[in-house]
């Protein structure tokens, strides 16, 4: 039996962040990681990605980037690096091939199995991260079994795919960079579009993150969002992190001989069936996303930037082919490989406590799970802000939540010796 | 937001549409509706269909009285033409959810509607129900719904309450995805 005060499972952004806010604290902790430092960067994304965010946004609690080239995007490996260095920056505790299998209530705080170890700690942050799991719909079942389905988390290159087309369900990030991947390796690809977001790289010679966070947008609060599960639940922008910055809205996959269709709704017998409803999500996106621009333009004009910046513009609307098919047989031969680009979710299983909603999702407010004191989640989006979805985002909630775990700790101290029978009548 | 402050009057309760979705999110199973139509072939391609009773917040529901609709084809489909076709109803619901959703929507955003009208067409090659032709499906090549709207807003905000119209209709949402039918012998 281990005894600390505090765990913090995985050893990425989040939890780093969250190491280092406690031991500025003097909390004492330690962080269990079941690989390595940056475990999912290192194994579970394809080479060709990169952070979604520019150099210069990515900030961590002590650690500005300080690289040579600020508005560039760091691929997989760079992340990996960087939060290796950052963990040695910060002196963070990280048990490294520390599997945590279960994680339950016990008397005065928690009991956390990893290994063949038990730990006690009297606070537990669970920091590892929103995308462990492929999210994939239940109409996969119905894909013939003579065509090859693999998630993101699986995806290296074009090159492990079969020859043939590519079916690419969903138009997230995630969804456009692979559909332009493997489209530019000679598979003619499909792309199945539901509700997207749609965002430019750059606007008025700015990269669009620079947008997002100066007219605060990012710093938006969880608790004065109007439509909470939603923000958390949106498919991130169809951005790629490319130093050229170009667009990879569904215009340009169009014009690069991307086919675009619907959401996919089910497939029967073999032949798949899109949503009627492409040109409505289109039109969706296009509103949102100038409804951005039109607050990025006040924005600029209130602060009296507008002369420096060059002109507002809007992007040509989302052109939606009258003629997209909603039918695909995918008994044909003509898809050989379906990319399951339908989202990720985390996986808690090995939480034993009843902290869950009716859709299996931990309930928390901004982080603090309030039915299990001394329970904390970290690294979700949307988590205490909008910021919250990208890795500078855990600085300030690492520090909320450092905050409310300290208070959480000296209130416990204070209450245990006082809670006799005579101050519950009084209280 | 204060809507119950807001002059807007569309004349939907958008308090009691948000505290629904409050309440039903608490208790899931009272979300369970069943919508149910009861036919009665008459004579020909005339039949006869009422709507009174469905199911839903946890029990039996009615409508405030009983409404009834005849179905049945046009004189050039050699029929009576005793009522409207049943493509034409299935258009009446698309365009009556998705007015039904500008309303409420505009409530919701405090936009104040003086007129709302549509027109709904959905384009048909008859060869398919005929069975002339294999590759012609018996259903709507497309269906094109156009809105005007008289309101104190922009265009945007009205592309916007369209958008969201469409987002939010299940008559949409029916008719551009595919749903399970069973159909079986009683």
């Amino acid at each position: 039996m281990i005894k600390t005060t505090a765990v913090i499972v995985g050893a990425g952004h989040a939890g780093l962040a969250m190491s280092r806010r406690l031991t500025e604290r003097s909390i004492d902790h330690v962080v269990l990681e079941r690989g390595e430092v940056a475990n999912s960067w290192r194994t579970q994304r394809w080479p060709s990605l990169r952070l979604l965010t520019p150099n210069w946004q990515t900030r961590l609690p002590g650690h500005d980037y300080a690289g040579d080239d600020p508005d560039g995007f760091m691929p997989a490996a760079d992340v990996a690096a960087t939060l290796t260095g950052y963990a040695r920056l910060v002196g963070a505790p990280v048990r490294t091939a520390t599997t945590v299998h279960t994680v339950r209530a016990a008397p005065q705080g928690f009991e956390i199995h990893a290994n063949d170890d038990v730990l006690r700690a009297r606070a537990v942050v669970l920091a590892t991260g929103a995308c462990n799991l492929p999210a994939i719909p239940g109409v996969a079942d119905a894909v013939p079994p003579s065509i090859m389905t693999l998630t993101p988390l699986a995806y290296r290159d074009p090159g492990q795919l079969p020859d043939g087309g590519a079916l690419v369900v969903g138009a997230s990030a995630t969804g456009v960079q692979l559909a332009g991947e493997i489209h530019r390796s000679g598979r003619p690809v499909t792309l199945a579009v539901g509700e997207h977001v749609r965002l430019p790289r750059t606007y008025r010679g700015r990269d669009i993150f620079w947008w997002l966070e100066a007219t605060g947008l990012l710093a938006e609060r969880y608790d004065q969002i109007d439509d909470l599960t939603r923000a958390r639940h949106l498919p991130s922008p169809q951005l790629t992190g490319t130093p050229q910055a170009t667009m990879t809205d569904l215009n340009t996959l169009a014009a690069r001989g991307v086919r675009i269709v619907g959401r996919l709704g089910r497939i029967t017998d073999g032949v798949a069936q899109f949503s009627g409803s492409l040109a409505n999500t289109c039109a969706l996106a296009d509103l949102k996303m100038n409804r951005f621009l039109n607050r990025a333009d006040e924005w600029a004009a209130a602060s009296g930037l507008h002369g420096e910046l060059p002109p507002p513009h809007r992007f040509a609307p989302t052109r939606v082919d009258p003629r997209s098919p909603l039918e695909l047989d995918l008994r044909s031969g003509e898809i050989t490989t379906v990319l399951w680009a339908t989202g990720f979710r985390p996986d808690h299983s090995w939480l034993d406590i009843p902290v869950r909603d009716r859709t299996g999702h931990i309930r928390h407010d901004g982080g603090v799970v309030t039915r299990a004191p001394g329970l904390y989640l970290l690294g979700m989006p949307v988590l205490r802000t909008r910021a919250s979805t990208y890795i500078h985002g855990a600085a300030a909630d690492s520090e909320a939540l450092a905050g409310h775990l300290r208070s959480f700790l000296s209130s416990r101290r204070r209450w245990i010796p006082q809670a006799r029978p005579s101050s519950l009548i009084t209280g | 937001m204060t809507i119950t402050d807001s002059p807007v009057d569309n004349g939907v309760n958008v308090q009691a549409l948000l505290g629904a979705r409050e309440a039903l999110s608490a208790a899931p199973q009272a979300a369970q509706f069943t919508w149910r139509a009861s036919c009665t072939w008459r004579n020909g391609t005339h039949s006869h269909s009422t709507v009174a009773g469905f199911s839903g917040l946890g029990a039996e529901q009615r409508h405030r009285t009983e409404y009834e609709f005849d179905v049945d084809h046009p004189e050039c489909f050699a029929s009576e033409d005793k009522g409207a076709t049943p493509t034409e109803i299935v258009l009446v619901g698309l365009v009556g959810c998705l007015t039904a959703g500008v309303a409420a929507v505009a409530q919701y955003r405090g936009i104040q509607l003086r007129s709302v009208t549509a027109t709904i067409e959905g384009q048909m090659n008859v060869l398919g129900i005929l069975g002339a032709d294999p590759d012609i499906r018996n259903g709507f090549e497309a269906i094109t719904v156009r809105f005007a709207i008289d309101a104190d807003a922009s265009r945007d905000d009205l592309q916007a309450l369209i958008a969201q119209s469409q987002k939010r209709s299940a008559v949409f949402d029916i008719v551009t995805n595919p749903t399970k039918v069973l159909v079986e012998l009683a």
